[in-house]
């Protein structure tokens, strides 16, 4: 009675957990159920039970109410279906004017604008990819095929390696300084030599069109946002899905209403990144002193000055790291949409991955990893750097680096000119390295990969076998044995523990949606492989972090090596992995593992350095030892911030599951990777999709709510 | 006051969402507490005042007593919630954006506390800042922007950025941008605050230079009665929003109008505030030493000449006509018997 008065919340946890176990144990597994594998769903079977709604069919198999949920939303993704296919093909046609046969035509409203957005996206995209390595599509785009086939000239050069090489040194020049532009020149050498020049340029301009749009569109969302309250209340559930939304699932959609290619991927690529701009702009705009709006008011400026002179020059800073998150998601999205056919390295990696040749596809991916962190560091240098002044600089000192590029540009036309006679016969390597044509390691890689598997095939088969029938099989099994009604009391329990009536209601709608779409089961698997990794991950962070934590050197080291291994599109993770594992679910769980260590670590270090150094002497003084004042201060003081490294790690490791897909699991992701080739697949991928993101959002909650009771607590919110 | 520069008629500032309708109910009887209890936050509470061209109003009270609210009602950086506010005549509230847009770039500078400057751009383009949002060509406002920063004495310092700059370099140049428009109407709030004692000194001297030179019609708020008193025409004090008195700094002190003013200025060094004018005897000039004094001195000043005295020192106005007396014994009951009651 004593223990209970003292500790309410224990007391509550433990009445919880009791419910939980007893409904377990309550609640009989039915004689008829069995996980479904592949898309039984899907086929008809005497013993389903259907119900019609919105004149749709949905079939399921039924069961006792309290052991599943009957499907009840599983209209949702057929109906989603069948919308979109009415809005392109059916919805208000109208006469709109067709260029090339000179008349009009009758086409529904979405169809014709989809096939606008789609025109300009290829325009952009085809422009930018001539400029770097040459092409007619602009010329043709301007004029036709007939003139472009009876003018020789009519075509764009593309610009000779060397000179791309050298403008991305002198712009990181400018930027940051040596260090980073000597990084930037052999990031390009390095591409150019091992025959990736092609791929890179594609994804680069794939980047360059897509995150400047992005860029633009979060801004103005932003600004409108942060002037009009209701803006922002309607965009915040999106942002907030965003965030947690694998973004392999918004592919999908994207496949019926822009098709495949580049430009579908640069446009669902806008739609990923321009949430967090939209929030890093808010984030600053609320970031400026109230009083410097109100010096900006006296000095007699309109609103749109106050926005463009006072508000965003001030905000800079942040919005550049928005820029920065951008450009990275922009990055990430161009590898991840070689799965809808965008061209350039992602789609390499792709096809080296297929083919299982782990030698091409370390090279691929060793290029991407390279490429992601020179765009990384070169757009974190643009955020920090300070504005200088150039009043009184001449005009030699002003244009320094406009001259350099100038004659950049002139020595590398020359030496393509000279190479054009120097290699006359196969191609001009000082123009560009073709594809596969440069030095390749891959060879060298594959014969280690090979000598790997020869070597150490019986450990790893040893470990790989105990670890899926001892640990995994087993933790599988409990998680579907879990009743939907036992899962849906504990978490709606713990939101009503944590953060009372209105956590519990918000987690309660979130796992219904989940538990009434025809993907409990997934769900689950899903959830069962994410909770594997983030338990691992989080020990290794956690001891990693508070290790390094010990000292400010390797405090240090480990935080720049987080932000490295960040910036890493996550796809590249699967690459090592398949390497040792092969495929199988240790090989994905060992990716997620990986990836969902960097957020735990780094927030660990982050929440221990966080805790006020005054504390610290204070402590000190008062005669603790090392390992007392981790345990009696740093810890306590930190655990709300390493929560939220917890937050992110699961995030992480859900993405990383659902990528995991692509190596064969059998959870959501599988149904995402299908839905991306079914052609009425757009429906299922988004429910899908949701599914993912509302697991993350039940997470994201109850850390959120709990976090910040426990900082209102401690005093540091 | 024939035509006040300011003018404030029953002016309410109160926050929260029914303010409005709270205030129309009240009859413009507001009581803080009632006001607080139905979620409404009282800036500003009937506040009636005038101020003549040229004069320096420096309005003082307590952390929270709406002395920036009330600034920023009559720069319209709020809305006020109720009462009238004329500036030259115009009516504030009825003007539209354009209109308010165009009075703030013509007639009004505000000088700010934490300086508000804006951080990526160098001083002297800080400075040309308003000039340019007025629509003058950058070459001539950067010149006027230089005339400032001379001014303000900043020379050298022009192409600093605000973070190279000290607290009270910082604070010049917001002063160099409040005056660049060259405003007729001045704003102060709490200028000097964020600097320490010397820098605010020299700084105090410095603005009284200028306001010799420019005679601008100002307000000013401050925490600090010495400053007050250095600069003020006159001292409007304000507790819970309302101002509880306004009127000359001896005023002020000799003639307290409520319990909080008193307590206020209790403190007060009554030989800095007072003019010989205030505690003259009028009717007694006979029996006078040889020394005469002016009735414009303050008691500091002209202390120790009185009380080396025996007999009462003649006053005299600016004609040199005798209008007065004052006894030595009347100099010490003022500077240290006010307080000897008080304690
Ligand atoms: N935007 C606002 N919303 C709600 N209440 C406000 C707002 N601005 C000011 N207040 C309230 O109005 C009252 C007066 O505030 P004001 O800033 O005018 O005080 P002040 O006299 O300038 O104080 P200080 O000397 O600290 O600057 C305070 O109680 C404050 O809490
Ligand atoms: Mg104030």
């Amino acid at each position: 009675m004593e223990f209970i008065k003292k500790y309410p919340k224990v007391f509550q946890w433990l009445f919880l957990l009791l419910i939980f176990f007893g409904l377990c144990f309550a609640i009989e597994v039915p004689e008829t159920y069995k996980f479904i594998r592949g898309q039984a769903e899907f086929v008809k079977d005497p013993n389903q039970n259907f119900y019609i709604f919105l004149g749709k069919e949905v079939r399921y198999y039924p069961f006792d109410v309290f052991w599943r949920l009957p499907p009840l939303l599983g209209w949702l993704p057929i109906w989603i279906n069948d919308s979109l296919f009415f809005l392109m093909n059916e919805w208000l046609p109208m006469e709109f004017w067709n260029e090339d046969t000179q008349s009009y035509k009758t086409r529904p409203l979405v169809l014709q604008i989809t096939r606008e957005v789609t025109s300009i996206m290829t325009f952009l995209i085809e422009l930018i990819r001539d400029i770097l390595l040459g092409g007619l599509k602009t010329i043709v785009a301007f004029t036709s095929w007939d003139f472009v086939g009876s003018n020789s000239w009519a075509k764009m050069p593309g610009l000779p390696w060397t000179i791309v090489a050298a403008g991305a040194a002198i712009l990181a020049y400018q930027l940051s300084g040596k260090g980073l532009a000597l990084f930037a020149g052999l990031v390009m050498v390095y591409i150019s030599i091992f025959g990736q020049w092609k791929p890179s340029m594609q994804t680069l301009s794939f980047i360059l069109v897509a995150a400047p749009l992005s860029f633009v569109f979060g801004l103005g969302l932003g600004i409108a946002a942060f002037k009009n309250k209701r803006v922002e209340k309607a965009l915040y559930p999106i942002l907030l899905v965003m965030q947690t939304m694998p973004q392999y699932a918004v592919l999908v959609p994207a496949l019926v209403l822009f098709g495949v290619g580049d430009h579908a991927a640069v446009i669902i690529t806008m739609i990923v990144a321009v949430p967090p701009m939209i929030l890093l702009t808010l984030l600053g705009l609320r970031a400026v002193p109230p009083e410097v709006i109100e010096a900006g008011r006296m000095s007699g400026c309109n609103n749109w000055q106050l926005m463009f002179k006072v508000l965003i020059p001030t905000a800079r800073r942040d919005i550049l790291i928005g820029v920065n998150q951008v450009i990275m998601v922009c990055f990430s999205m161009a590898v991840i949409s070689a799965f809808i056919g965008a061209k350039g390295l992602g789609f390499n990696l792709l096809l080296a991955l297929n083919q299982l040749n782990i030698g091409l596809a370390l090279e691929a991916g060793l290029c991407i990893s390279l490429i992601a962190i020179l765009l990384d560091k070169m757009s974190l240098a643009w955020a920090n750097k300070q504005v200088d002044y150039f009043g009184n600089l001449t005009f030699y000192e002003r244009n320094k680096n406009a001259i350099y590029f100038g004659i950049a540009v002139f020595i590398g036309i020359v030496l393509a000119y000279l190479g054009s006679f120097y290699f006359k016969q196969g191609f001009n390597y000082l123009f560009e390295v073709p594809h596969n044509k440069g030095i390749s390691t891959a060879d060298f890689w594959n014969k280690g990969v090979d000598w790997i598997f020869d070597t150490f095939f019986v450990y790893i088969k040893a470990f790989n076998t105990w670890l899926i029938v001892e640990v995994l099989q087993p933790m599988r099994a409990l998680y579907l044995r879990m009743p939907a009604v036992a899962t849906i009391v504990l978490v709606v329990g713990a939101g009503y523990l944590i953060g009372g009536i209105r956590s519990a209601l918000v987690v309660c709608g979130l796992t219904l949606f989940i538990a009434l779409s025809p993907w409990w089961d997934r769900a689950l698997v899903t959830t069962y492989m994410a909770t594997f990794g983030v338990i691992v991950s989080c020990i290794i962070g956690f001891t990693v972090g508070t290790l390094c934590f010990q000292n400010k050197h390797s405090t240090s080291f480990m935080l720049g090596v987080c932000d490295i291994f960040q910036t890493f599109p996550s796809f590249v993770y699967l690459i090592p992995v398949m390497m040792l594992f092969g495929i199988t679910d240790t090989s994905v769980l060992i990716a997620v593992i990986v990836y969902a260590t960097i957020p735990a670590t780094r927030y660990t270090i982050e929440g221990l350095r966080s805790v006020p150094t005054a504390l610290h002497d204070a402590a000190t003084m008062s005669g603790v030892n090392k390992f007392q004042r981790l345990t009696k201060i740093e810890f306590p003081l930190a655990f709300p911030h390493m929560m939220l490294g917890l937050n992110q790690t699961i995030v992480f490791a859900l993405f990383m599951v659902i990528i995991g897909a692509f190596i064969g699991t059998e959870d959501l992701g599988q149904y995402i990777l299908k839905a991306l080739s079914d052609k009425n697949g757009a429906g299922i991928g988004l429910t899908l999709g949701i599914c993912v993101a509302f697991i993350g959002l039940i997470f994201d909650n109850l850390i959120r709510t709990w976090v910040d009771n426990r900082k209102k607590h401690l005093g540091i919110a | 006051m024939s035509n006040p520069v300011i003018k404030c008629e029953n002016v309410f500032k109160i926050f929260g969402s029914n303010a409005e309708k709270m205030l129309q109910d009240s009859n413009g009887n507001v009581d803080a507490k009632t006001f607080q209890e139905n979620g409404c936050i009282v800036g500003v509470n009937n506040a009636s005042f005038e101020v003549a061209k040229g004069e320096m109003l420096v309005v003082m009270g307590l952390s929270g007593s709406g002395k920036s609210t009330l600034l920023r009602c009559i720069s319209r950086l709020t809305d006020a919630t109720g009462g009238k506010i004329f500036i030259e005549g115009q009516d504030l509230l009825e003007l539209n954006n354009k209109q308010l847009i165009d009075l703030r770039r013509n007639k009004m500078g505000m000088v700010f506390q934490s300086f508000a400057l804006l951080p990526h751009k160098t001083v002297v383009e800080n400075i040309a800042f308003p000039l340019q949002i007025k629509g003058i060509e950058i070459e001539d406002s950067i010149a006027k922007a230089m005339d400032m920063v001379k001014l303000v004495g900043l020379e050298g310092r022009e192409n600093y950025f605000p973070r190279e700059l000290s607290g009270g370099q910082q604070q010049r140049v917001g002063i160099a941008r409040s005056l660049a428009v060259e405003p007729d109407i001045w704003f102060l709030d709490e200028p000097f605050s964020a600097l320490d004692p010397l820098i605010r000194k020299e700084m105090q001297d410095e603005f009284l230079r200028l306001q010799e030179k420019l005679q601008k019609t100002i307000m000013f708020i401050t925490h600090d009665f010495d400053e007050a008193l250095k600069l003020a025409d006159r001292i409007a004090i304000m507790k819970d929003g309302i101002i509880e008195q306004l009127d000359t700094p001896a005023n002020i002190v000799l003639n307290p109008a409520t319990e909080y003013v008193r307590k206020f200025t209790e403190e007060v060094p009554r030989e800095k505030v007072l003019l010989i004018e205030d505690v003259m005897d009028k009717s007694d000039t006979k029996d006078l030493s040889e020394l005469k004094v002016s009735k414009d001195e303050t008691i500091e000043n002209v202390a120790e000449k009185i009380l080396s005295q025996d007999k009462s020192v003649a006053v005299i106005d600016n004609d040199n006509k005798i209008i007065g007396s004052i006894n030595p014994t009347k100099i010490i009951n003022t500077v240290f018997g006010g307080r000897k009651n008080n304690n």
